[in-house]
């Protein structure tokens, strides 16, 4: 049940997008957010949709797999999708007791249920096709501006490395620990709100502690490395812009114009 | 008959590119009174196979036979199987989370709905058995030995009563005299209560002294099924699967091959200091 939730993790597989530099697909990433928010017609979606839909192709990473990890934020699409549903003032179409949908209110919620889908595609095919390195090494060198202003990006984007690696051990871990108290008799599943919030505890706990465990653990092995922080830290693998690089920027200006054109020119809505 | 697994099949992630088939075609019984060693490198799929004992993991194919009803029909009480077949996890010390030992122990027994008076009976019976005296009671679990803690968490599932105890590398991290002290905990439960005992375990060594039948698994295949004997027999197949025959076999065929009339089919240290013995008398 756990494995299901896909967010966060890579998908190693050989594919265009896998090579690419994360610089340009953290900034793409970003554009493609940026965009989504802008565009404000059905062709502008239409766009972005071909244009993820491709990227998702060239990915070779199985959407069955992206939208695996879909089913865990369905719940909080759900609540958005029916908070501005509900509660948008405008023009009434149908009313029934307490609630009231509007036209506004079912154009806002559509809007933004197609948004949060394509953004959070958007962002899981960034990290399903980007190593946890590869990502953070990228935010690194593209917030580096930043260390003139004291922001401590080395720092950050080492604290964003840690994290990202260890949402799978976690996961796998609290599977783990469910397990052994599911083979204790526990029963996670039955009973109301509170014994069901309480039955979490022979979970939370144990967790907690193989949480600290393993962050005294790593913080001593880094230590033991002599790792002093981000100053004269060289890397193994620089990060270098090659043709392909080039090319996917290329594209990226296309796809911003196209999102421009059609946030002046699109029709519908 | 107790248990039985006919044609079990896992897989992994089974409709993804990273599928991995974990269990092959496993068939095996469990007998009542049995003591059993279930051995396997890294990755065997040995420990795949014990969640399937308690029903924790659903097979892909293939049936969990317990007193001969599947345990994973859909109304079959998984909750009472898990109390009959009690199964201790790698670093069971990991998932202790009460306040105080004798607290922990009692969770179990707790889950299975009994009276207060019942569960606090099991739970002292559960650390006596283990060795631990009423000092540790109060104290919390995260302030004992490993060895200790580990103990605990043993009792915990103890406190259960099972008929059938199922444990994955209980010995695991432990020194020495950890080591065989959890091992001989084992053999008494074995002897003097008649649980039935499946110890997992990577090292052939370990379990020679304790077990009467030995289970080989590689590649999630079961590829041996017999007493300690007849499997260490076949040491060229183990070594194939990066197991070996505990140090007295590969002791006593030396011997033998020098010429020396001793039995070469000795497994425990006991009965091949015997057989040295009787070389000089």
């Amino acid at each position: 049940m756990l494995r299901d939730i896909t967010i966060g993790q890579y998908y190693q597989t050989k594919s265009v997008i896998h090579e690419l530099d994360p610089r340009v697909k953290i900034v793409a990433t970003l554009a493609f957010i940026i965009f989504l928010f802008m565009v404000n017609n059905l062709t502008g979606y239409a766009v972005a949709a071909a244009y993820l839909a491709t990227i998702i192709y060239l990915s070779h990473v199985p959407p069955t797999f992206i939208f695996r990890g879909m089913k865990a934020i369905f719940m909080l699409l759900m609540i958005t999708f029916l908070f501005n549903l509900f509660l948008t003032p405008g023009e009434t179409l149908v009313s029934f007791w307490i609630f009231t949908i509007t036209k506004e209110g079912l154009i806002l919620a559509g809007k933004m249920a197609v948004r949060l889908t394509f953004l959070i595609t958007g962002s899981s095919v960034l990290t399903l096709t980007t190593t946890p390195n590869q990502l953070t090494d990228g935010l690194e060198v593209l917030l580096n501006p930043l260390k003139k202003l004291k922001v401590p990006v080395h720092e950050i984007a080492m604290m964003m490395a840690i994290a990202l690696r260890f949402i799978p051990i976690l996961m796998e871990e609290t599977d783990k620990i469910m397990k052994a108290q599911m083979a204790r008799g526990a029963d996670f599943e039955t009973g109301g709100m509170i014994k069901k919030a309480k039955s979490l505890v022979p979970i939370l706990v144990p967790l907690f502690i193989s949480a600290f465990r393993r962050a005294n653990d790593l913080a001593m092995a880094m230590e033991a490395r002599c790792y002093h922080g981000g100053d004269g830290r060289t890397r193994m693998k620089p990060l270098v812009y090659k043709r392909k690089d080039f090319v996917a920027y290329l594209v990226l200006v296309v796809f911003m114009v196209t999102m421009i054109v059609c946030g002046r020119a699109g029709f519908l809505i | 008959m107790a248990l039985k697994l006919d044609h079990v099949n896992y897989i992994y992630d089974a409709d993804t590119e990273m599928a991995h088939v974990a269990l092959k075609d496993v068939s095996l019984e469990i007998g009542n009174g049995e003591f059993i060693g279930l051995i396997g490198h890294t990755g065997s799929g040995k420990s795949t196979l014990v969640t399937h004992l308690n029903g924790l993991v659903k097979p892909t194919s293939g049936q969990v036979l317990f007193d001969g009803h599947d345990i994973n029909e859909k109304d079959y009480d998984r909750k009472k199987l898990r109390s009959k077949v009690g199964l201790v996890f790698q670093y069971p010390e990991h998932q202790l989370f009460e306040t105080d030992v004798f607290a922990d122990v009692c969770f179990g027994p707790k889950n299975l709905g009994l009276s207060k008076d019942e569960i606090e009976k099991r739970a002292y019976e559960a650390l006596r058995m283990v060795g631990l005296s009423d000092d540790f009671y109060k104290q919390s679990p995260f302030d004992l030995s490993g060895g200790q803690k580990r103990r605990v968490a043993i009792a915990g599932v103890l406190a259960m009563e099972p008929e059938i105890l199922v444990l994955d590398e209980p010995t695991a991290g432990l020194d020495p005299k950890g080591k065989n002290e959890i091992l001989d905990l084992l053999k008494n439960l074995h002897e003097e209560k008649g649980i039935t005992v499946v110890l997992v375990s990577h090292s052939m060594e370990d379990v020679a002294n304790y077990v009467d039948r030995i289970i080989v698994m590689d590649h999630g295949q079961v590829q041996f099924d017999d007493e300690p004997k007849k499997v260490f027999a076949s040491y060229k197949e183990l070594e194939k699967m990066g197991l070996a025959a505990p140090q007295v076999t590969y002791i006593m065929k030396d011997l033998k091959e020098k010429g020396f009339n001793v039995d070469d089919t000795v497994t425990t240290i006991e009965e091949a200091s015997d057989e040295i013995m009787k070389q000089f008398t």
